[in-house]
């Protein structure tokens, strides 16, 4: 595997493949000089902090939460300092729970909701904004407002904006005619998880649009040109010239997008707690229940390791991605 | 962006065409714009309303403050202003601990050849799949342990998690377009790698320092979940934990809420209007690379 990542960060520098065929010879004759050991141990020592931040912020957790999924580990533990070996039971009970499996309901249609969602009013909004026009810069800033502002403000005002009685929402419904019934957006257990849902695309826009924007502007002019000459505008101009070079940064917004919304915890512990009824509890959220309501540590702990597998899937096909990105 | 607009120059006949139609983009394009806008910056305008509108009237709250009223600000300052202020030192701190460490590592990846630049890349890589909550829940009984609950180095330290990865990512992309031979011709000048790394590195890299700062503050400053899990009690709290609790029981005063999201976001607007290029670059940066 570390083969994989070496490649990656020289052929990322464009200026690499050039350099690297020299570089040793002009370093040669100094390194005789001054001790070629010594300035290898330089150069590790700027590596050093970011290896150790990463193996006790990343590596370490990682391994802790290996091991508590298999412990006993409770308040008792942090009095006592022991946490028995208990094997697979508190996999087995959080598996067997009767939340697990609406859990995992739950996550899977908030990821795919929030992906799809997010996506298609991204793509839609960067292809309005990819020609330019009088302020489309301005307001193209302050689209990344929402996506800047901490999620937790975010939800405060989403939960008086869904408010099931004072709600502004509810309130413009009415004045429309369009439903009287003043439904609990976040109170009713079939409406609860839409409306999560829906907050999360809205904080999810500003960043698929800049990158699908961004993505739009790498697209050479002269295509466009070409295929207009040829009879493609509008939609079979989008579909056979935007679409097709547009699909590498696709697939990285798609899988970042699916990485970042399997772990979202915020949003719903803001908006909902997980409720009414755990309609909206996912696995990440019942993780953090199971750990910091319930102080079962160890299960919690056995519930973030298997979110860490679904996200690990993903993680293989990212770093498939990365890879080809890199190396174009 | 610049490809665009060099077009009409080099590219001559065919490019006549581009131009006009470029130029002929109507002005209901920036209606719909402004619109769009509109509609999906709706609620935080409504957040600002609120904060504006006198305590206990936030039914059937109008859609203007009619009745413009600062008390929910006052309230929010009275109760929040130690949470504010710990926000910020954490936040500032955790921009200190993210450039000290990622900026030598971003450095090291993008020019030398070393065995343990791969090694690292694919483990910030993969970091990016880590949960948080994994994360806390490990962190919560290391802390416990280790006197690190309720600090403030404990939260400074958790919240670098969001910005060391991103940083170094970030970082890394920009200083590998650094010609190698700037630093080679300092290093015959008999500059030491040490000395090369701060008067030639640092200063060329100056705007990807910016940007991963800025980011790293963001983070930081809308950390919630390490401000949940590793604090117990009242002495360290983030002002996310403070509007959190708000929310947490029944709310009868939604102006102060208001007003304190508003208080809280306030970072992100003004590095937006101050820093808006910085922003732009981060967010396409730090995530394709």
């Amino acid at each position: 595997m570390a083969e994989v990542g070496v490649g990656a960060p020289g052929a990322s520098a464009a200026t690499r493949p050039g350099r690297s065929s020299d570089e040793p010879a002009a370093r040669q004759p100094r390194g005789l000089r001054s001790g070629r050991g010594r300035e290898r141990l330089l150069e590790v020592c700027f590596l050093v902090p970011a290896a150790v931040y990463m193996v006790l912020f990343f590596g370490y957790p990682v391994v802790k939460n290996l091991m508590m999924g298999f412990q006993d580990y409770t308040t008792a533990t942090f009095f006592t300092g022991e946490a028995p070996w208990v094997g697979l039971r508190n996999y087995s009970a959080v598996v067997g729970s009767s939340i697990f499996t609406k859990a995992l309901l739950n996550t899977a249609l908030f990821t795919v909701g929030s992906i799809v969602g997010q996506f298609v009013l991204g793509l839609a909004i960067a292809v309005f904004f990819h020609r330019k026009f009088p302020l489309s810069g301005v307001l193209r800033a302050l689209l990344l407002l929402p996506w800047l502002i901490p999620l937790i403000a975010a939800s405060a005002v989403w939960r008086w904006i869904l408010d099931q009685d004072n709600g502004v929402l509810n309130r413009v419904l009415d004045a429309l005619h369009l439903t009287s019934s003043h439904p609990g957006w976040l109170t009713s257990t079939s409406l609860a998880l839409i409306a999560v849902i829906g907050v999360n695309i809205w904080i999810g826009i500003p960043f698929n649009t800049t990158i699908l924007y961004g993505g739009l502007q790498d697209i050479p002019e002269e295509l466009y040109e070409a295929g207009s000459l040829d009879g493609a505008t509008r939609w079979r101009a989008f579909r056979h010239i935007t679409w097709p070079l547009l699909r590498p940064v696709v697939t990285v917004v798609l899988v970042l997008g699916v990485v970042y919304t399997l772990k979202v915890l915020d949003i719903i512990l803001g908006l909902t707690h997980g409720g009414p009824a755990n309609a909206t509890q996912t696995i990440a959220t019942q993780s953090y229940n199971l750990s910091f309501s319930q102080y079962d540590f160890g299960q919690g702990a056995a519930l973030g390791n298997i979110l860490i597998v679904i996200s690990l899937v993903f993680a293989v096909i990212y770093l498939r991605v990365n890879r080809r990105a890199v190396d174009e | 962006m610049s490809a665009a607009t060099a077009l009409p120059a080099t590219v001559g006949a065919p490019a006549a065409r581009v131009p006009e139609k470029k130029s002929r983009r109507p002005w209901w394009a920036t209606v719909v714009g402004i619109l769009l806008i509109a509609l999906l910056l709706f609620p935080l305008y409504w957040m600002l309303n609120v904060s504006l509108q006198p305590a206990g009237s936030a039914v059937d709250t109008p859609v203007l403050p009619f009745h413009l009223s600062f008390d929910g600000y006052r309230t929010a300052i009275d109760q929040q202003s130690q949470n504010l202020l710990t926000s910020l030192v954490v936040s500032l701190g955790s921009v200190v601990v993210s450039l000290v460490v990622a900026t030598p590592a971003a450095y090291a990846m993008s020019q030398f050849r070393l065995r343990g630049v791969g090694v690292l890349l694919f483990a910030i890589l993969i970091s990016q799949m880590i949960p948080g909550i994994v994360i806390a829940n490990a962190l919560y009984s290391a802390y416990n342990d280790l006197g690190l609950l309720n600090s403030i180095p404990g939260l400074i330290l958790a919240d670098a998690s969001a910005g060391i990865p991103f940083g170094i990512l970030l970082m890394r992309a920009y200083m590998g377009s650094i010609p190698p031979s700037l630093v080679e011709a300092a290093r015959v000048d008999g500059a030491g790698q040490i000395r090369a790394f701060f008067s030639i590195v640092l200063p060329i890299s100056r705007n990807a320092l910016i940007t991963s700062s800025l980011f790293t503050f963001l983070f930081a400053w809308g950390d919630f979940l390490f401000a949940l899990t590793l604090t117990t009690s009242d002495d360290v709290r983030p002002i996310t934990l403070g509007i959190y609790q708000y929310i947490g029981t029944h709310v009868s005063d939604w102006s102060s809420v208001m007003a304190t999201a508003v208080i809280a976001s306030l970072s992100a607007v003004v590095l937006l209007v101050f820093a808006q290029r910085f922003i732009a670059a981060g967010v396409t940066g730090g995530s394709v690379k």
